[in-house]
């Protein structure tokens, strides 16, 4: 039986310390579509996002993968996701080369050194790739982080604030990217503060009030 | 498997190399504490022997305690312990890993100095050999341990301190049976052999058992 | 017959029963001190003519060293519980035990050093047992350091259920390292305790003992589970409707 790929959240429900976040949240998100996130700030895009990623337990409720939850699923629902939160993820004592190709590595992704140095010229670092990352500037930084999107191939992407720090430039390339990869059949689940026109792709909005 | 093993350590021997004073501000506690201990107590080296097993197993018990705050605090810190969260690969392996990388670069400088020690407190050969064997054996299950209360502090107000509240009552029987090699060797060499074999128990036991605790206080702790 | 025990699960129907129960058992502990204190003042027989009057320090010392060992047996339980059902009940009775288990703990070194001084001619001494016993205050002290050191409560529960774990799996190895320090040899100042030597009433007092320090761990367990209830759950509708909250 061929599971339709889709990721679920069933009746979801998260708190922080003794303050409701949100109840009894459900939606589903399909191949090709793209899942905007918004709410002021502390509204808990943050801790949904987690929470859709296993990085955190809700306090009832459950989500799934492919019809089946993602506590089951363990190893293989990470291996079919990307993860991008607040923090880059990226180690500021090594060059942007070495904190691509650990972050692949992590991923249990096979690229060669080629395919890393093309990542990070499509993002703009063509020349600062040997630098260690802390002589980088805010931007650059995300960029670094960034270009391990370039370089993925999972379905699932789930993105907390892709866009901040990020020239127009930068912004224009990056909607480019997801615009890309849910018109490929992926899934991209994102929080943004800015107004971005994303172009392509089926857009649903989820609005968190709290 | 290997291949994330091998990719994790690399990756913490190299920040490691290019921070390399945080290495050697571990080791220079252990020489710097040891060094003490003649000056308040006395310079008799009757005394100093006798007192050496225990000095010199206390001391590597606080300078590994002293590094464990680090152990995960700059990757919670900077996103990438999310990363390795999220890995595929098996979260107990990414954390053996890390332990390694950390007795690689706080426990077996100690060992390696060990002899130094020896000179101060006047051990003869054999027993400098035993004192490096057992701090060979001790101090990964120090790392391994350490390792859950590294995990559990991170990010907490006073981190460091708890560490060593929480973690050192487990380091006994390690501090027991090492300093029993040491002073056994000194004396009798009756039981070396089970001193030795005790210690080795530990270290299987804790490999085995700790990298699950750790992987799941982890995951608590970026909830 | 037949109790839905899960129902109790729920803080919202513990806290009631709680409260009813307290009485009860803080009655009964009164009572049962009451009376073992008496049988062990006035009916036990001067046997023990080696070891004076001072032995009868026997009826607290002994019964709050069990309930050190025993309540961190429980705490684990609890913890353990929570992990596995991921209940939040059992998480607060955890946390409630340990300032309790503890305190018998304290207990059980201070009358024990009071026992030691007449009868062993020292305050303290590092026999085995002592020491164990002094470790697992440690672990104690340690577990509740590292819940109150975390402000949410959720990862103050789980962290500290793990170190519980990991304290419980270590508790018999250090217990043993402890005592046979020397592989060769173990040896300890403490009398191999049996109870079938025992006198019948000093026997039945320090039981009675044990089971007025048991009704009072419930009890005092009880009334801080409640607190935590209270804390934890203050905003939902159930406890903003209780009359204890709404006049106080």
């Amino acid at each position: 039986m061929i599971r339709p790929m889709s990721l679920q959240a069933h009746e979801l429900s998260c708190r922080r310390g003794d303050r409701l976040l949100f109840e009894n949240l459900s939606f589903q998100i399909n191949p090709g579509e793209l899942l905007l996130v918004e709410g002021h700030n502390g509204c808990g895009k943050t801790t949904l996002l987690k929470t859709l990623v296993s990085l955190r337990q809700p306090d009832s409720g459950y989500v799934s993968w492919q019809q089946q939850a993602i506590g089951q699923w363990g190893d293989e629902y990470r291996a079919q996701l990307l993860w991008l939160g607040h923090l880059n993820g990226i180690k500021l004592d090594l060059s942007a080369i070495e904190n691509l190709t650990i972050a692949c590595a992590l991923q249990g992704l096979q690229v060669s050194g080629q395919d890393v140095m093309q990542a990070l010229d499509r993002m703009g670092l063509y020349g600062y790739e040997e630098l260690p990352v802390r002589f980088l500037s805010q931007g650059q930084k995300r960029r670094t982080a960034l270009a391990f999107l370039v370089l993925n191939q999972t379905p699932l992407w789930v993105l907390d604030e892709p866009f901040t720090a990020l020239d127009v430039k930068a912004v224009d390339f990056l909607q480019g990217v997801i615009g890309q990869h849910v018109e490929q059949g992926g899934m991209v689940i994102l929080t943004t503060h800015q107004q971005v026109d994303l172009t392509s792709g089926s857009i649903n909005r989820l609005r968190l009030a709290a | 498997m290997l291949r994330i093993f091998r990719t994790v350590l690399w990756r913490d021997l190299l920040l490691a190399m290019r921070h390399k004073t945080e290495v050697l501000t571990t080791l220079f506690f252990f020489i710097i504490v040891i060094s003490l201990f003649p000056l308040g107590i006395g310079m008799d080296k009757a005394l100093l022997q006798k007192i050496a097993p225990g000095v010199v197993w206390i001391a590597a018990l606080l300078a590994s305690m002293l590094a464990l705050e680090r152990l995960f605090a700059s990757d919670y810190e900077d996103g990438t312990l999310e990363q390795m969260l999220l890995s595929p690969q098996p979260l107990f392996v990414i954390v053996l890993a890390k332990v390694f990388a950390h007795w690689l670069l706080t426990g077996l400088p100690l060992v390696l100095i060990a002899p130094l020690v020896g000179l101060q407190y006047h051990l003869s050969g054999e027993t400098i050999l035993m004192t490096m064997l057992s701090l060979l054996l001790g101090t990964p299950v120090l790392s391994l341990l350490g390792a859950i209360g590294a995990a559990l502090t991170l990010g907490l107000r006073g981190g460091g301190v708890l560490i060593s509240l929480l973690i050192l009552p487990l380091y006994i029987p390690v501090l027991i049976y090492g300093a029993g090699a040491v002073a056994d060797s000194l004396l009798s060499h009756n039981n070396v052999q089970s001193y030795l074999l005790l210690l080795t128990g530990f270290l299987i036991l804790t490999l085995v058992l700790t990298p699950w605790a750790t992987a799941a206080a982890l995951r608590i702790a970026v909830e | 017959m037949n109790i839905n025990w899960f129902k109790y699960a729920a803080p919202s129907s513990f806290y009631p029963l709680a409260g009813k129960l307290i009485p009860w058992f803080m009655g009964l502990a009164l009572l049962l001190s009451l009376l073992g204190l008496y049988w062990g003042f006035f009916k036990t027989p001067n046997v023990l003519t080696h070891q004076k009057e001072y032995y009868r320090i026997i009826f607290i010392h002994v019964p709050a060293v069990w309930m050190g060992m025993w309540l961190y047996v429980m705490m684990v339980f609890w913890a353990l519980v929570g992990l596995v059902f991921n209940t939040r009940l059992s998480y607060m009775f955890a946390s409630a035990i340990a300032p309790t288990g503890a305190l018998f703990t304290v207990i059980g070194l201070w009358t024990g050093a009071f026992w030691g001084q007449p009868s062993w001619g020292t305050w303290w001494d590092w026999d085995p047992r002592m020491t164990s016993f002094l470790i697992l205050l440690f672990l104690y002290i340690g577990y509740m350091a590292l819940q109150s050191a975390i402000d949410d409560s959720r990862r103050a529960d789980k962290a500290s259920a793990i170190l519980a774990l990991v304290g419980l799996v270590m508790v018999p190895v250090i217990y043993w390292s402890v005592n046979c320090p020397n592989p060769a040899e173990c040896s300890s100042l403490h009398q191999e305790s049996s109870t079938q030597q025992i006198e019948p009433n000093i026997f039945f007092a320090m039981m009675v003992m044990v089971l007025a320090f048991w009704f009072y761990a419930f009890g005092v367990v009880c009334m801080r589970v409640r607190t935590l209830i209270l804390q934890r759950e203050k905003h939902t509708q159930w406890v903003q409707e209780l009359e204890e909250v709404q006049h106080g």
